[in-house]
């Protein structure tokens, strides 16, 4: 069994040496490869916050993910058309710049968590997921008949998205730029889970009646972690977007809610790196058995069966031996 | 005599045609043990869910130092001084026996909405927690997983929870079930003297720490208090007899 | 906006819900018997529907091709609870999400393995083609009344089923207390296998009645499996009486909402902007009576596990 700190910081190392590789070898497509595992990896890492510590099986993550996508989209869209974003009483003008995009990312997206929150949270267990799992359908269907943004064929940005300094368009810069966020999400997530928070949100996973006797809120607790993770997941959802150049409502669609889901349980629920495992070991499945089939779906629905049926603790357990936490 | 710490005022609940707990009205006093006993069935555990906010009665009333607290949420009444353990431990089993007493002084605090500082580097939280688990002498296993623990150890760690709060009042649903006889008189002991601080409202089955321990008893039978009194009268009341050993009153 | 209009659509309504009724029976009594969240069940609507556009597109008989979905339907139910989804009972949600996630993959693309991916085509049988003139002038088609009374008649048998039969009462007993029902002697496996069973064909059945006005196609059956989710939230877990009620608002709320809000919007707003307005609404329509149902009863309307 190894330590996981240190299979962390391998896979830590690793994530930076592949493509510093891959510059040398001049194979920007790898690059692009390890930039798409890193930002799926935020973005799970954000549902983990939820699922993992706060035992929230939430099935409509998506919905963060398209938010941060579109909200990207939407305002890349009106700067290089140079027209003005009608929000009611509000007129702004649309902006290439990433940290702009970033923020309104994160901020939609919390906003939209805490709605999707504090209804979902008035139930729990299958209610849960199945309501969560209808809200992302309805974003999806929205995002369908909202003609103004693509409607069903989504929305092409030309150029990607500016950072001060930076040239973005070249693949090591937009990794780099991705695999600091990564970091900064993954360090971020260390601390909430030692807080006196996250200590408290772990236990409203376990035991809400426990958490009540001693005079805290458990669905406030559990709300609040919602907030954090749509956030989280949003910022990853304008990062793709921003990746592919190019947003559509399969950003919302319920596929993508589970596969988050899967990224995690792959690497380990509940364990720092699981999801940043999972994103690297799905990227990598998604390019090498899609390559040889176009039918690797079949394959990767054996081995998610695989892993629940008779490993629970995903990569991360079967490598440091021990379990995720029980959700 | 000063107002009673904890109160029931007529408390009833039912469910369908059953009335779990029948007009209820008990009190506990400043510095005293209040046992409930009853046969199963009696409504021991509605009358515990009523008076620590898991349900909500359909008439009556539950007063915590004097204010009425029936309309108050199960953390709204812990926050006010009510301490609870439960009959089946409610451990967060994945976490260590520290992390679980930190929990009990995080609510305490009612700070919670802290993300950065580590909950275990806090040291007024960890104090206030080690100083619970010294108490009841849990401080070697404060690492241990709540998981490995062993039935009895888990029953002093809920004690330990509760004692965290410093609740002006105890609720303790069964805590001898399940120990063994060394562990029965071990919390007896513990129990007896923890009465000076707060008054407990103490729900057992374990008929030897009951007369050890209670200054009053009151016996439940099919959601209506028949008697309350001191032992010697518990234990002469014809009523109790009658209910208890079918003898005639 | 005629009369005539609101009745068809009206009508329309109730043919959709009738046929997530279908569904979300299936669901719903999965759940309340094992406990089981089956994500998978949109897979066995696909199943029914491939099996019957197989069948229909080989011997031309609509008939045998709805025995075919029905047989299909319930025999890859049976199969994937014998194998994979008994494992699952009594574990964590989450288990189950992801197991019965996995088995969506792996059906999907094996059909497509098998089908390619272009859709198949269910024809309707001559016999059933054709609109029927209703009381009032109306003209319907005669196929999706007959959809509306298949429906109808089926929930009808599942009342029957485990409300006056032997199987049925074995079931009632399983919702609610599952060692009584080990302690009546009932073999609890089989009885399991055979509720899978029942609600996969269900299922099946839908996706081959639906299968006949719709292109037959991989995919199909995940919207139908989510709406489902919602009525069975809206209705309540466990309650087929819930699942019925919450299929037909439902299925009605989709589809009026869907013809009329872009017209209300027009009483105030320029044509243009408010058939985008209304019709960006109406997708909506069905989650925010969900959402409805959730502030006001967070359990559902029929239900009662929290």
């Amino acid at each position: 069994m190894i330590p996981e700190r240190l299979v962390n910081a391998i896979l830590f190392a690793g994530l930076i040496a592949v493509p510093l590789c891959a510059l040398v070898a001049d194979e920007p497509f790898t690059i692009t490869l390890v930039t798409r595992a890193v930002i799926l990896a935020i973005a799970a890492v954000g549902l983990n916050i939820a699922l993992g510590i706060g035992g929230l099986v939430s099935l409509g993550h998506a919905v963060f993910f398209g938010l941060g996508g579109y909200a990207m989209g939407v305002l890349a869209f009106h700067a290089q058309t140079y027209t003005p974003l009608n929000l009611g009483p509000l007129t702004i003008a649309g902006t290439k710049s990433m940290p702009l995009i970033w923020l309104a990312a994160t901020a939609i997206s919390a906003f939209v968590a805490w709605i999707i929150g504090l209804l979902s949270l008035r139930t729990s267990g299958v209610y849960f997921i199945m309501i969560t799992l209808a809200f992302g359908q309805m974003f999806f269907y929205f995002a369908i008949s909202w003609s103004t943004y693509g409607g069903e064929d989504g929305l092409s940005i030309y150029v990607r998205n500016g950072f001060p300094g930076l040239n973005t368009l070249i693949p090591i810069q937009f990794f780099g730029l991705s695999f600091i966020i990564l970091s900064v999400v993954l360090f971020l997530n260390a601390r909430l889970q030692a807080s006196p928070f996250g200590l408290a949100l772990n236990a409203a996973r376990q035991v809400p009646a426990r958490v009540e006797t001693v005079g805290l809120n458990p669905m406030r607790l559990k709300l609040v972690a919602f907030v954090v993770s749509g956030a989280i997941t949003g910022l990853a959802g304008a990062l793709f977007a921003d990746l592919n150049r190019f947003v559509s409502p399969t950003m919302f669609s319920w596929q993508l809610s589970g596969e988050l889901i899967v990224l995690i349980i792959i690497g380990g629920v509940g364990r720092l790196f699981g999801p940043v495992i999972g994103a690297c070991l799905f990227v990598t499945l998604e390019h090498w058995l899609g390559g040889l089939t176009d039918f690797w779906h079949v394959f990767l629905g054996l081995i998610l069966l695989a892993i629940v049926l008779f490993a629970r603790g995903g990569i991360m357990g079967l490598l440091t031996g021990k379990e995720g936490t029980h959700v | 005599m000063s107002d009673p710490i904890l109160a029931t005022h007529n408390l009833r609940k039912a469910f369908g045609a059953l009335t779990a707990t029948d007009d209820i009205s008990i009190d506990l006093n400043e510095g005293e043990i209040h046992a409930i006993i009853g046969p199963n069935g009696a409504g021991k555990s509605t009358l515990i869910a009523q008076i620590c906010g898991g349900l909500r009665p359909d008439s009556g009333s539950v007063h915590l130092l004097g204010r009425d607290v029936t309309s108050d949420s199960t953390q709204a009444r812990a926050q006010a001084g009510l301490g609870r353990t439960f009959q089946i431990s409610a451990l967060a089993m994945e976490d260590t026996v520290l992390e679980n007493a930190i929990l009990g002084s995080l609510g305490a605090s009612g700070r919670p909405w802290r993300f950065w500082q580590a909950a275990l580097g806090d040291r007024t939280l960890r104090e206030r927690a080690e100083a619970a688990l010294e108490r009841v002498g849990l401080s070697d296993l404060r690492d241990t997983r709540c998981g490995s623990l062993s039935h009895g150890q888990r029953r002093q760690l809920e004690v330990a929870v509760a004692l965290t709060l410093e609740p002006k009042a105890f609720v303790m649903d069964e805590p001898m079930a399940g120990l063994g006889a060394e562990g029965s008189k071990l919390l007896t002991g513990f129990l007896d003297q923890l009465r000076t601080e707060a008054p407990i409202l103490l729900v057992e089955h374990d008929m030897d720490a009951v007369l050890a321990l209670a200054d009053r008893i009151s016996v439940l039978v099919y959601g209506k208090v028949i008697a309350t009194g001191t032992v010697d009268e518990i234990r002469s009341s014809p009523e109790v007899r009658s209910a208890y050993l079918g003898e005639d009153a | 906006m005629s009369a005539l209009l609101i009745i068809e659509q009206v009508l329309n309504g109730l043919q959709f819900g009738v046929m997530l009724f279908l569904m979300a029976a299936g669901l719903t009594l999965i759940f309340g018997v094992m406990g089981l969240i089956n994500l998978a069940h949109g897979s066995l609507y696909m199943i029914g529907a491939f099996a019957a556009a197989a069948v229909a597109g080989a011997t031309g008989s609509f008939i045998l091709a709805l025995g075919a979905a029905l047989a299909a339907a319930a025999i890859a139910g049976a199969l994937i609870e014998i194998t994979v989804i008994r494992r699952l009972y009594g574990k964590a949600h989450l288990d189950q999400v992801l197991a019965t996630f996995a088995l969506i993959l792996i059906f999907s693309e094996g059909t497509r393995w098998v089908f390619g991916s272009f859709p198949l085509f269910l024809d309707i049988p001559d016999y059933l083609s054709g609109p029927v003139t209703l009381p009032g002038g109306i003209q319907y088609p005669f196929y999706r009344l007959t959809l509306i009374a298949a429906g109808l008649l089926v929930g009808l048998g599942l009342w029957f089923l485990i409300e006056r039969t032997r199987v049925g009462i074995q079931i009632r007993a399983g919702e609610n207390d599952r060692e009584m029902i080990a302690a009546l002697g009932i073999d609890i496996t089989r009885l399991y296998t055979l509720v899978f069973a029942i609600g996969a064909a269900l299922a099946g059945l839908a996706g081959a009645l639906v299968g006949a006005i719709q292109s037959v196609q991989v995919g199909m059956g995940e919207p139908v499996l989510i709406l489902a989710f919602v009525v069975i939230v809206i209705g309540g877990i466990g309650s087929i009486k819930g699942a019925f009620i919450g299929a037909l608002l439902v299925g009605l709320t989709d589809t009026l909402g869907g013809i009329f809000l872009p017209e209300l919007f027009k009483l105030f707003m320029e044509p243009g902007a408010a058939t985008q307005t209304g019709s960006a609404l109406a997708s909506m329509a069905i989650y925010i009576l969900m959402s409805l149902v959730l502030i006001w009863r967070p359990t559902g309307l029929f239900g009662a596990r929290a």
